[in-house]
């Protein structure tokens, strides 16, 4: 039914349905000109409003690049080429600066000018293609839409465009344009000797890149080391909240288990607690000083004087961290495995009993699968968090120990947290930059493979 | 059969037991110490020798350092017209991926995924400078206009959770309503939104506990404006070196003062985080 549904459509050809090409191809030439002219199309066929609002976006559009963008794309090529100077002002005594550009403020506008360059071609495909369905239209004598059609369809076959309209817009602005300026500082000296108001910077090409793997270079010898940390980490971290947590979850809802609220509540608490509250209590209780060396002091584990370093050694300080992180993730995943849990349908497990499968096989060949059917993609999304998860590492240690042999880094640092330091208290921002970048080319390889097979993302629909 | 069904039992219950008690011990001395008398920050003894409330009267009529009350208000603001802002911009785009079909969706879904794997602080020089060049970082009232931005903008794309649950619902609800006439939009308002107040709930409470726990981002546009502080960087500063010897009971107090409230509403909506997870209609 759904094929041959399409089929007939894609026959009849609704105007709507057609491409850009196709437009550009078959329209006829007011079409081809609503490329260029917004809204003519529009405009010729009596749909005022919609052909005004085409046209003032374009009107808009070359204000802006005559007034300000040309000049914008101009700086952006070269990032500037007056340096901020210094003149003595005889009478007044006193060294003056003279206003240079500011690299950082020419990237950053160059950007903007691209990005709003983007979106207006953008518009003049939904111009042209908009002007190719009012004609198709009148060609085959179906009535064309008024301006009032149009934001009445916006509840109907356009819901989708009304309601991606905002966040979509918030999704840019917050998101996509801070990338893209970041992505392209990646290429530049933006570097602590290169700060702008006082200095320009320049394009540099891939020199940021080549430095961070060159053999033997101080940075190469802080990446490596921080990216198996990374990884290590990630695995760890992952994986033992994930076991941890379901076998919690199992011990639970267990039959025979009394008083699994109770229980439950026990874990839940210490999800209640703002996780920004519990990283900072505790780091103070694994102090040098803190409770947990006083209480190894009384029992005579450790001498008066000593004390566990439990975040100076670099080997102890990962432990801790990742026992932490534990400590914090288990009961996370208790809840969401609990949920699980007690969704899987019961008719499975009473055809399961019938059949004569003992409670191992059942777990096996019924609760096992459910899980990790459902649990895919949240445990993918639990890996990434993890790579990029800043809170842990920069509450409880900091990076710490810090180590000579980094480039600004410790022996706990994760990439981000390295990414951190070294943009925001070190003002390598290239450096950071190539670090993100980095960061995002392991996660891609990484979930694009392992995202594409599991079935969570094939099959939809599955629970529909 | 009898007494292995017993000692598994018992077994499992010394486990739950000792498990929740490392579970509970960290948050029972955080407590303990928000009532401890004496001053200073480390002790060479964990019960402390006197109780007091000083610490938690000190936080709310404290000198010009500490002033929670100030940084209470400002969190609860923020995070209450971020929390709108987002659920907002959440519901939308999952109900569009969930039940709409259009030509983009495949390749929006996948963006989202790709931008997703981006540090998300690596852009946040970037919109510091944003902000900056729109002038946002100019007076007090701005940054918290600029934060609440930061926080919602990019809600967007954390749709995955909700648009799950809304595959759940099932379809044949949706086109019974469209049988008796009803439009996509009406759908959505009267129909999906009503059947999903679990998830609503769950990303209301996410949205809003974000601002109560979000350090970094906060830090960097509200720069050292003190008085603008959110909970989580007055927190942090509590434990600065210079700081910790005098604040460091009041920094307890402080956490619990912040963790009853979360606290609450977490457990509150902890139903609705189950059912979130596990799915709409059933049966």
């Amino acid at each position: 039914m759904g094929i041959m549904k399409k089929k007939t459509q894609s026959v009849s050809g609704r105007p709507s349905d057609a491409g850009i090409p196709q437009a550009f191809q078959n329209g006829n030439m007011i079409t081809k000109i609503s490329f260029f002219v917004f809204g003519l199309g529009n405009l010729v066929n009596r749909q005022i409003i919609r052909g005004l609002i085409f046209l003032a976006l374009e009107i808009g559009y070359f204000i802006y690049l005559f007034s300000f963008g040309i000049g914008a794309l101009g700086d952006f090529i070269t990032l500037g080429t007056v340096e901020q100077g210094e003149v003595f002002n005889e009478a007044l005594g006193y060294y003056e600066y003279t206003a240079g550009d500011d690299s950082m403020l020419c990237l950053l506008y160059g950007v903007i000018t691209l990005v709003l360059t983007v979106a207006i071609i953008f518009v003049a495909c939904m111009s042209g293609k908009s002007a190719y369905c009012t004609q198709v239209r009148k060609e085959r004598g179906m009535n064309i839409p008024s301006f009032m059609d149009d934001v009445k369809s916006l509840k109907e076959e356009n819901l989708h465009a009304f309601l991606l309209a905002f966040p979509i817009i918030g999704i840019i602005c917050f998101t996509i344009v801070p990338l893209i300026f970041m992505i392209l500082i990646a290429f530049t000296s933006y570097d602590h000797e290169h700060q702008p108001p006082g200095n320009l910077f320049s394009w540099v090409g891939l020199e940021n890149f080549k430095a961070m793997f060159s053999q033997g270079s101080k940075l190469a010898n802080t990446f490596w080391p921080v990216l198996s940390w990374t990884l290590i980490w990630a695995v760890f971290a992952t994986f033992s909240c994930f076991i941890l947590g379901m076998l919690l979850a199992l011990l639970i809802n267990r039959k025979g288990t009394k008083g699994k609220g109770f229980w439950r509540f026990m874990f839940v608490l210490s999800v209640a607690v703002p996780q920004f509250v519990t990283l900072l209590s505790m780091r103070t209780i694994f102090n040098a000083n803190g409770p947990v060396n006083v209480l190894l002091r009384e029992f005579g584990i450790i001498g008066v004087t000593e004390s566990v370093p439990f975040f100076t050694n670099p080997l102890y300080a990962k432990i801790t961290i990742i026992c932490i992180n534990i400590w914090i993730g288990v009961p996370f995943t208790m809840l969401s495995t609990t949920g699980i849990l007690q969704n899987i349908p019961a008719e499975l497990y009473e055809a399961a009993k019938i059949d004569g499968a003992g409670a191992p096989t059942i777990f096996r060949k019924i609760t096992l699968p459910y899980m990790i059917f459902v649990m895919t993609p949240n445990l993918i999304t639990s890996f990434t968090g993890n790579i990029n998860n800043f809170n842990v590492i920069y509450l409880l240690s900091g990076g710490g120990p810090d180590s000579m042999d980094y480039y600004y880094a410790g022996k706990t640092d994760l990439l981000v947290t390295w990414l951190y330091r070294l943009t925001i208290t070190q003002k390598d921002y290239n450096l950071g930059a190539v670090i993100g970048i980095l960061v995002f080319v392991i996660l891609a390889v990484l979930s694009l493979l392992t995202y594409r097979r599991t079935g969570a993302y094939k099959d939809e629909g599955a629970f529909q | 059969m009898r007494a292995k069904r017993l000692f598994t039992n018992i077994f499992c219950y010394i486990l739950l037991t000792v498990l929740s008690i490392i579970w509970v011990l960290p948050i029972f001395y955080v407590i303990l110490t928000s009532f401890r008398a004496e001053s200073g920050s480390y002790k060479s003894y964990i019960w402390p020798r006197g109780f007091t409330l000083d610490n938690y009267i000190n936080l709310f009529h404290g000198n010009s350092n500490i002033n929670f009350t100030r940084w209470f208000t400002n969190t609860l603001i923020i995070a209450i017209f971020s929390t709108v802002l987002s659920a907002f911009f959440v519901l939308c785009v999952s109900y569009v991926m969930s039940r709409l079909r259009f030509k983009m969706r495949k390749k929006f879904m996948n963006i989202a995924l790709i931008l997703g794997m981006f540090p998300g602080f690596m852009s946040m020089i970037a919109v510091y400078y944003i902000l900056k060049g729109l002038g946002f970082l100019e007076t007090g009232l701005l940054k918290q206009v600029a934060l609440v931005l930061v926080y919602s903008g990019g809600a967007g794309l954390g749709f995955y959770m909700a648009k799950g649950f809304f595959d759940t619902i099932p379809k044949t609800i949706d086109e019974a309503a469209y049988i008796d006439g009803a439009s996509k939009w009406d759908t959505f308002i009267r129909i999906t939104i009503p059947l999903s107040k679990p998830i609503i709930t769950y990303t209301l409470i996410t949205a809003f506990m974000g601002p109560w726990v979000d350090y970094i981002f906060a830090k960097v546009i509200l720069g050292n404006d003190s008085s603008y502080y959110t909970i989580a960087i007055g927190l942090w500063t509590m434990l600065e070196q210079e700081f910790v010897e005098y604040y460091y009971t009041q920094f307890y107090a402080g956490c619990v003062m912040i963790s009853i409230p979360i606290s609450l509403l977490f457990l509150l909506t902890q139903k609705c985080y189950v059912e979130g997870v596990s799915g709409a209609v059933k049966g």
